[in-house]
Formats: structure tokens, C-alpha cells, sequence
């Protein structure tokens, strides 16, 4: 169990701009204290989200992905989050089919006062994280500049 | 002025893409005349120190097809790319991965176990298994060894021009030759085909709705398929919307869907990824449990959607093998 | 001093197929091995995929022969769902299919195996291609079977989408029906398919069977194997590419057995060496006496000449003829000579031809009724055809959701794999002696293994049929001694 202690999730999370990310920031105004091991990626709308940005994610590193999206019926671009939704469930089943465990990657619905939500949901993630271990991809030797596409779709989500 | 010297290679891969090469039927002929073919491991006897002898460079261009599965061909894809100055990735195999690549989905050893120990007709009971080097009683017999895992040309060697299809459309390698010979060829790292989606050629497209909403999936083998309206509207699951064009839809044509072999449009990095956005977004139901119904009716998410691409995905394997 | 011979008849770049041959002190060879360094694992990938797309991903397998594994599969999903076909969708099927083997023993008799004979084995390696046939039969007539595959091939397309790698096959079907109109373009082409067979047969007789010397090879021991021989068989045990009964004859040429495709697995077992990838089918209740021929051993064989010994004739009457005259000329039935494989591929060419008059011409042809659909739960099925290069199995298993949980491919140059062991070892045996080796015999063991046109080599692959073979002699210490290359 030593090594399971030892490792620490990189988890990365695309957060909307107009709910789950202000209620991030209410949770730092606050001083409510979460797991340290998330970083946050603002998009203007969870329905901004490609599954390309969450699998790029994962080849970089990350362990987990945590998308957090306006409550349904409140998306600033009317359907967005359930543009989301549909796509993840997708990615769930192709995720489960290539190997990679599906707690890995997680939809929430966090309004901009759920500041408390947000320390749950990050918590929980960190821990069930903690618990699979560390993704570990497998690696297939690729020469000089191949994984170049992958950069510029994580900064295209972060543009 | 010379004649360009012109080589062609193949790798992992089942030979459709030569005789695509044979189904230019008699413009075949005006191939051979324009160009010096100085490599044709089919035709001609041929050997790696032969390579090795040319200069860096010396072959003008280079068309290569098939997966790599074997360090030996990995060894070789990076020779012809010292000895090219144009390396065409021809076909799925060599552009994406092919279907070979689906390989990936299971670890060698998961493969040699099947097919040597578990088939239904093999009889083994000592678990015999090939090796790389078997002693006999006369001496020494050796088999190459194949890798974990199986890689797209792109994931080897550096690679100018891809021409896609499964095998390449036989108007698409018409053009490429000519562009070649001509020397008027596009930007390094083009894919050599039209860069817009499959409906925008497919002769059904009048019938795809604009607003086609997804409510149901089908399997083929359910329905009669109508042979005039779009697939997609019938409930099928086919990939021309997210699919490059340059093939001329001939899987519609044969009244099914299109299964995405040409791969995908110039902005996509990983075509499964985009395919299945694309077809997320057309469900209509904003239910889980209705969505997961639906996701549930595409029993194969993987093979459905990366038919011919799984290792130029963003994971390449799967995940825990 | 012992020492190896090593054959890479495919160039050592690709390796598809190699021979390696022992030589014991005297120079004489102890044994040779016939490898297939080749696997892909299609029968371990097929697992978790739906299984109506096995028609698909199968035809993968050989882009040379996509058709066989297309029809075998889709076979496979009728048995699978025990869905019958409406009967024009099984015509169109075999219609496709017989199209599709014309096409096939076209290409490989005049582009791939038949330059042997037709230039002649001893002609000057740059001729023994399509080429070299073209010098031979002239010009018109190089032109008309370029002419032919394309028409042919055109067709195929047309029903089929593509192809090279069809989408026709479904469980229950079909993907489309013929159209009326278009019938009258199978029906022509039906016809110049027929002269063309009378025709191929016309060039066997002139060039090959008009030198005494060619008919000497045919049956000289050296080629020569007494296997059994197993082949799909109508009701009237009459040779059938797409459909019937499985009949395996003895090496006397008795009836062994008959027994339907499903249950080949008492009749079938695959057997595993070390030192190649190919497994080696035999027959199960013989059983597995090592690599030997005779009634002992449960070495069989497929392919033309398997098929037309297994069977008590054509169908087809000019094919009859054909069939007649061939044994006649080879000392009657069974023929145990490879090399005649060319020749009777091409009664079977004619047969094909004709078979595809009779259906083109079929009042149901063109019926609209191509599908039913499954209403059983998938579970488990075998397909079986005929591939040119001999008998196709596919077995799936499925979840009852119709997703592959098991296949089993039995493709035919596994069924011959012994076979073509034995006739590579025989022929190094007879042609190799004081360590003697020269471009003559490299030939001649290319033209052992070619006869049966197996499906993984450069033969399937090369355009102007023409193997670049490399024999190294090695001494004891693993150095090259000499090297004779042809080219
Ligand atoms: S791309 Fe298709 S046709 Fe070409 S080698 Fe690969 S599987 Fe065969
Ligand atoms: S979805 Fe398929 S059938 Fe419909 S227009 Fe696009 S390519 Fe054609
Ligand atoms: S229709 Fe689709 S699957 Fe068929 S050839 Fe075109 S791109 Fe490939
Ligand atoms: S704006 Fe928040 S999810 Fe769309």
C-alpha cells in the first residue's frame, strides 16, 4: 500500500465559465479546503467540450477528468450541457471498451453557489483516483514530434 | 531530363492495395512508362544492402502500404525514408493503423494463445507454440518476431502525403501519380483527397434532413434498407458525415453504410473522438437513461467507430493490456 | 559439414513465406521446412466486434481473395441467426461468387502461376510474366484478358460497392437486388465469360499439353503426392464453389467421407509446429502422423485439382467435357500430380463461366426479395465456401446480442499447409543432390509451392508473377559459402 500513498492524481478539469468555474472561486473566497490535485482548464460552455480535449488529457498525464457544466435547463447556450451529456455517455462506453476505467472521467452539474459541491465532487474524485492508481497509458514508441497534435488540442481547449 | 524513380513497399497488410494498383488496368502501362520503378519487392529481387547502397535521398517517391507490426519492418520503413525524398502513406493500413490495428485491442501474447491453444479445431494438449528459433534435428529454424503492438507509417517515420482508403479510391491514385509527375503537389503532410465530408458527394444527400434528429439505431441486419434515401435517416450507423470524401460513397452505393475507411477531414486529430461528437450531438433525447439506450444499440463502439484507425487514436491500445 | 539452404522466396523485406533446406555431409538434403512467418490475428480481434461486420473485416484478410471470405462469413451469420435466405438472394450470391472466381483463376493463370507454363519453365526469368504470356498468345489476346477482369471486376463493383472488399453479405441476404435493366449486362458478359474459359483451355492445350516435355513435369514423381482430398460437393456430388456437402476421398479415390460444413469439427483438427505460424490441418480421425503422405496420414488437400478429385464431375457441361478429358489424359482419377492443379483450375474457370450463364439467365435473378430478416437470437454458426485457393471455414460464436465471442478461421492454404510442406521437401529431396544448387531448381521448388497459389505469398501479391528467390548455403559456422540468385 506504500506506493498507492505515495502516488498523487493529476486530474484535470474543464470547468464552465458560468457556473462550476465561479463556484470554485466561491469555494476558494470561502476557505473550503479541497484536494489539491486538480487543475482547472475555464470553457466558456461544458457544450465546448470535445471528447478530444478529455482524451488529450489523459495521453498527456492526467489521471482523471472532471467536466463540470451548468445545472440542465440553466445553460447560457440553451442546450450546451446536454450536448455534454450525450457525448459523454458515448465516451463512457468507448472508454470501457479501450480499458480505461470509466470513474476516471466525471460529469457534474454545478451551479455558481455550489461552492460546497465542488469540494465533494473534487474530494471524491481525488480519493477514487487515489484508490485505481495511476492510468499509466500504455506507450508505443512514436518518433520525433508525434504527440505534437495532442498539445495543440489541450491548447485550443485552453484558448 | 530523367525519368522520377519511383519505389513501392508493403507492410502488414492484405494485398488490396496492389491490386488496387492493378485495377488502374491499362492506365497502368502509362504508369510504368513515366516513371523508373527502382524498388518493387515483388518484382524484382531485392535487398536491404541494395537500399543501403543508394544514396540518402536517391528515390524520388515512395509509396508505402500496410500497418507496422514487426521490428524488422520498422528497421526498414526507416532506411526507405533516408533513401525517399517523398514518403506516400497508401492505404488505411499505413495512413491510420487499418484494420490490423485492431489488433491493439489485445496483447500478443492474448493472440498467440488463441490462435494456437484455444481455436476450436487446433489440437495442442503440449501447448506448443511457435518460437523464433526452433532447434530441429537438422539445425536451427528462425521466425521474425512480431511486436506488442501495431503503428500507422505516421508513428515510424516521418511521412509527406497520405492517400487514404481502404484500399485507396482507384481516381485517387490517379490524381496522386499525376500530381507527382507534375510536381505540383500540395503542402507536406497532406492527405491526397478531397478535404470535405462524404455527403457532400454522396448521391442520397438530398434525402439527409437538415435537422436530422437521432432517436434510434439500427442494425442492418433488421431493417430492409432502403436503397434511395440517406442511411443515416433510416437509422443506420453511417459515418459519411464525419468521413472525408474522394471515394465516391461506393459502400452507399451497395446499399450500406459507409464505415469510414478514408479517415477523417483535415482538422480532426482523432477521427473516432469526432465521429462519435458528430453523432452525440444529432441524439435528440436530453434523458440519460434514453441516451444510454441508445449508446447501448452501438455494440461495438470501438470497432464501429475506429474501424481503421484505433492506433492513430489519442490512445493507440487499449488501455490495460 | 552440414549446412542450410535458406529460401526467401517473397525478398527478405517482407517475408511472407520462406524455405529453409538441410544439408547432411554428403550434400543431400536432409529435410526442408516450409515457413509462413506471417500472423495477424484476426481470429483474436474479431472477438467483441458485431458480428455483421464480420463480412467485412474478414475480407481483410486477402484483398486478393476478399470475396471468399465475404460469402464464407456471411454464411457464417445465416447459420448464426438459422435465417434462410430468399432463394434470388442465394442466386446472387453464388452468381457474384462464380463471377468472382473467373476473375480469380483468370488472374491467376495468365498474371501469377500460369507464366510457368505458358512461357515455359525454362524460358528466361524476364519473360515468365504477363508480359511474357502477352509475347506468347499476342498482343489481342494479352488485351482481351486484361479486358475480361475488367469487365468482370466492373460488375462485381456494381453489385457489391467495392470490389476489393465487398459490403453485399448480410445475415439473411443481400444488400441489394439486382435490377432488372442491368440483367442483360451479366447475361453478355455471361457469354464472353464462357468463351473465355473455352479459350484458356485452348491456350492449355496448345502450349502446355502440345509439348510432351511440360506433360512430363506434370507427372513426374517429383510433384507428386497421394493425400487425400476434400472438396464442397452439390447433391449429385458434382464440384460447387458457394454451397453443398464437404466430401473428402481417399488417395485410391474412394468416398472417405461426407459430412455438412457445421460439423467439421469431427472431421478437422489443426496441428501446431514450432517453426512456423501456419497451423497444419489434417484429418481428425485419421490423425496427425507427421508430414507424410498415403492413406496412414491425415494430410489432405484442397484447391482445384482437390476439388475435382473429390467430386464425380461438373455440373456444367462444357466444364464436363473438360473435366472428362483431363482425367483421361492423367491416368484417370484421382490425379495426384500438383502441377495439374493449373489445369484443372481451369475447368473449374470454365465451369465458373458457365455456371454464371445459368444464373445470370435465371427468371429470379432480378426479384426484388433479397432479404428476411434474423427473428432468432444469434448463437453460433459455420460458413463454408470454396475459395479459389480451396476450402474457407468461419466460425463464430456470438453473445445473444450477435457480439463475437469466438472465431475460428480455417482459411485454405492452412488445409494444404502439409501438403505444400511435403511437396517442398520432396522436391528439394529430388532436385538437390552433392550440394548442388542452381537457378533451375530454385524454379522448380517455386513452382511446388505455386501450384497450389497459397494465399499468403508474394504469388497472391505480385503483379508480373515473378518471384525473386535467393538460395544461401551456409556451413556449419552460419557463414554464407555461396549464394545463387535469381533475377
Ligand atoms: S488499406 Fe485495406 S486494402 Fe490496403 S492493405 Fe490495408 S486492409 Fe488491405
Ligand atoms: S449519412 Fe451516409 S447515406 Fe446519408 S448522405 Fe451521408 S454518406 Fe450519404
Ligand atoms: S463509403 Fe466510406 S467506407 Fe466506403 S469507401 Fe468511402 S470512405 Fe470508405
Ligand atoms: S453555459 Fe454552463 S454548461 Fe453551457
Amino acid at each position: 500500500m506504500s506506493d498507492a500513498a505515495a502516488f498523487e492524481p493529476r486530474i484535470v478539469a474543464f470547468f464552465c465559465n458560468w457556473c462550476t468555474y465561479t463556484a470554485a472561486d466561491l469555494t476558494g473566497v470561502s476557505r473550503m479546503a479541497y484536494e489539491p490535485n486538480v487543475r482547472v482548464i475555464r470553457v466558456m460552455c461544458s457544450g465546448r467540450i470535445d471528447p478530444e480535449f478529455i482524451l488529450a488529457a489523459l495521453r498527456e498525464g492526467a489521471d482523471g477528468v472532471l467536466i463540470g457544466g451548468c445545472h440542465p435547463g440553466d445553460c447560457h447556450y440553451i442546450e450546451g450541457n446536454y450536448k455534454m451529456l450525450r457525448r459523454y455517455r458515448l465516451l463512457l462506453k468507448y472508454l470501457r471498451a479501450m480499458g480505461v476505467d470509466e470513474r476516471r472521467v466525471r460529469l457534474e452539474w454545478i451551479a455558481a453557489s455550489e461552492g460546497d459541491k465542488v469540494q465533494r465532487v473534487v474530494n471524491e474524485l481525488t480519493w477514487t483516483i487515489r484508490e485505481l492508481g495511476p492510468l499509466a497509458l500504455p506507450v508505443m514508441p512514436q518518433p520525433e514530434g508525434a504527440g505534437a497534435s495532442e498539445e495543440s488540442a489541450l491548447a485550443e481547449a485552453n484558448a | 531530363m530523367s525519368k522520377p524513380k519511383a519505389g513501392f513497399n508493403w507492410f502488414a497488410s492484405c494485398g488490396g492495395c496492389e491490386e488496387a494498383v492493378v485495377d488502374l488496368h491499362e492506365a497502368i502501362l502509362d504508369v510504368v512508362a513515366a516513371v523508373d520503378i527502382v524498388f518493387w519487392p515483388c518484382a524484382m529481387d531485392f535487398k536491404k544492402d541494395d537500399v543501403r547502397a543508394m544514396r540518402d535521398g536517391e528515390m524520388d517517391v515512395c509509396f508505402i502500404n500496410g500497418a507496422i507490426r514487426t521490428s524488422e519492418e520498422e528497421e526498414i520503413a526507416h532506411l526507405l525514408r533516408r533513401k525517399t525524398k517523398i514518403v506516400i502513406a497508401f492505404g488505411s493500413c499505413s495512413h491510420m493503423g487499418g484494420i490490423p490495428g485492431l489488433g491493439n485491442l489485445f496483447t500478443r501474447d492474448e493472440i498467440l494463445e488463441h490462435d494456437f491453444t484455444q481455436s476450436f479445431s487446433v489440437v495442442n494438449p503440449e501447448k506448443t507454440y511457435p518460437q523464433e528459433v526452433t532447434k530441429v534435428p537438422e539445425g536451427e529454424v528462425e521466425l521474425p518476431r512480431f511486436l506488442d503492438y501495431v503503428r500507422s507509417l505516421n508513428q515510424v517515420i516521418d511521412v509527406d502525403y497520405y492517400l487514404p482508403g481502404c484500399p485507396p479510391p482507384v481516381a485517387l491514385l490517379r490524381n496522386a501519380v499525376q500530381a507527382v509527375l507534375s510536381g505540383e503537389l500540395p503542402p507536406r503532410g497532406t492527405v491526397l483527397a478531397p478535404d470535405k465530408a462524404l455527403c457532400q458527394e454522396c448521391p442520397r444527400l438530398d434525402s439527409k434532413p437538415d435537422d436530422l434528429a437521432i432517436t434510434e439505431f439500427k442494425r442492418p441486419q433488421e431493417i430492409i434498407i432502403d436503397e434511395e434515401k440517406c442511411l443515416l435517416a433510416q437509422g443506420l450507423l453511417c459515418l459519411g458525415p464525419a468521413t472525408r470524401s474522394g471515394c465516391g460513397a461506393p459502400c452507399v452505393n451497395g446499399n450500406m453504410p459507409c464505415t469510414g475507411c478514408l479517415g477523417p477531414t483535415s482538422r480532426v486529430k482523432d477521427y473516432g473522438l469526432s465521429t462519435m461528437t458528430v453523432f452525440a450531438s444529432l441524439f435528440e433525447s436530453k434523458d440519460e437513461k434514453e441516451i444510454d439506450e441508445l449508446v447501448d444499440k452501438i455494440v461495438d463502439p470501438v470497432g464501429s467507430f475506429n474501424r481503421y484507425s484505433l492506433p492513430s487514436t489519442f490512445l493507440h491500445r487499449k488501455a490495460n493490456v | 559439414m552440414s549446412r542450410t539452404i535458406h529460401i526467401d522466396p517473397i525478398t527478405r523485406l517482407e517475408g511472407h513465406g520462406k524455405i529453409d533446406i538441410f544439408l547432411n555431409d554428403a550434400g543431400d538434403v536432409d529435410r526442408a521446412y516450409f515457413q509462413v512467418p506471417e500472423l495477424r490475428g484476426f481470429e483474436k480481434f474479431a472477438e467483441g466486434r458485431a458480428c455483421e461486420d464480420m463480412p467485412q473485416i474478414t475480407s481483410r484478410i486477402c484483398g486478393v481473395c476478399p470475396m471468399a471470405h465475404h460469402m464464407a462469413a456471411a454464411k457464417a451469420l445465416d447459420d448464426l441467426y438459422k435465417v434462410d435466405p430468399p432463394a434470388p438472394a442465394k442466386k446472387l450470391r453464388e452468381l457474384i461468387y462464380n463471377i468472382f472466381t473467373v476473375e480469380d483463376h483468370a488472374l491467376h493463370f495468365y498474371f501469377l502461376g500460369g507464366p510457368d507454363f505458358v512461357v515455359g519453365p525454362g524460358a528466361p526469368k524476364a519473360e515468365r510474366n504477363i508480359l511474357g504470356v502477352i509475347g506468347k498468345v499476342g498482343l489481342e489476346v494479352g488485351k482481351q484478358v486484361i479486358a475480361a477482369r475488367k469487365e468482370l471486376r466492373e460488375l462485381i463493383n456494381r453489385m457489391c460497392g467495392k470490389v476489393i472488399h465487398p459490403v453485399f453479405g448480410l445475415p439473411g441476404g443481400v444488400s441489394k437486388p439486382m435490377k432488372k435493366e442491368e440483367q442483360q449486362l451479366f447475361i453478355d458478359a455471361a457469354d464472353r465469360a464462357v468463351e473465355f474459359g473455352k479459350f484458356s483451355l485452348k491456350v492449355f492445350d496448345d502450349i502446355v499439353l502440345a509439348n510432351s516435355q511440360y506433360v512430363d513435369w506434370i507427372v513426374s514423381d517429383t510433384y507428386t503426392h497421394k493425400t487425400y482430398y476434400m472438396g464442397l460437393v452439390d447433391e449429385n456430388n458434382k464440384v460447387n464453389f458457394y454451397d453443398g456437402k464437404l466430401r473428402v476421398v481417399k488417395p485410391d479415390g474412394s468416398e472417405y467421407v461426407k459430412f455438412n460444413p457445421g460439423d467439421y469439427l469431427d472431421h478437422v483438427a489443426e496441428h501446431v509446429e514450432p517453426w512456423s505460424y501456419i497451423k497444419f490441418c489434417y484429418l481428425k480421425n485419421v490423425g496427425w502422423k507427421g508430414f507424410e503422405d498415403g492413406e496412414q496420414s491425415g494430410v489432405y488437400s484442397v484447391a482445384p485439382l482437390a476439388r475435382l478429385n473429390a467430386s464425380t464431375g461438373m455440373a456444367t457441361p462444357l466444364a464436363q467435357e473438360a473435366y472428362e478429358k483431363m482425367f483421361a489424359t492423367l491416368g484417370g482419377k484421382p490425379v495426384h500430380h500438383t502441377l495439374a492443379n493449373h489445369w484443372a483450375r481451369l475447368v473449374e474457370l470454365l465451369y465458373a463461366a458457365e455456371r454464371m450463364k445459368e444464373l445470370a439467365n435465371d427468371p429470379e435473378i432480378a426479384d426484388p426479395n433479397v432479404r428476411a430478416i434474423p427473428k432468432n437470437k444469434p448463437a453460433e454458426g459455420v460458413g463454408v465456401v470454396e475459395a479459389p485457393r480451396g476450402t474457407l471455414f468461419h466460425h463464430y460464436k456470438t453473445d445473444d446480442r450477435g457480439v463475437m465471442t469466438h472465431a475460428n478461421l480455417i482459411v485454405a492454404t492452412q488445409n494444404n499447409a502439409a501438403r505444400i510442406a511435403l511437396s517442398v521437401d520432396k522436391a528439394a529431396k529430388g532436385l538437390i543432390k552433392k550440394g548442388e544448387v542452381n537457378d533451375a531448381l530454385l524454379n522448380m521448388v517455386e513452382m511446388a509451392f505455386r501450384a497450389y497459389d497459397p494465399c499468403h505469398g508474394c504469388a497472391t501479391h505480385a503483379l508480373p508473377g515473378q518471384m525473386p528467390l535467393v538460395v544461401r548455403l551456409h556451413d556449419s559456422g552460419m557463414n554464407v559459402v555461396s549464394e545463387v540468385k535469381r533475377n
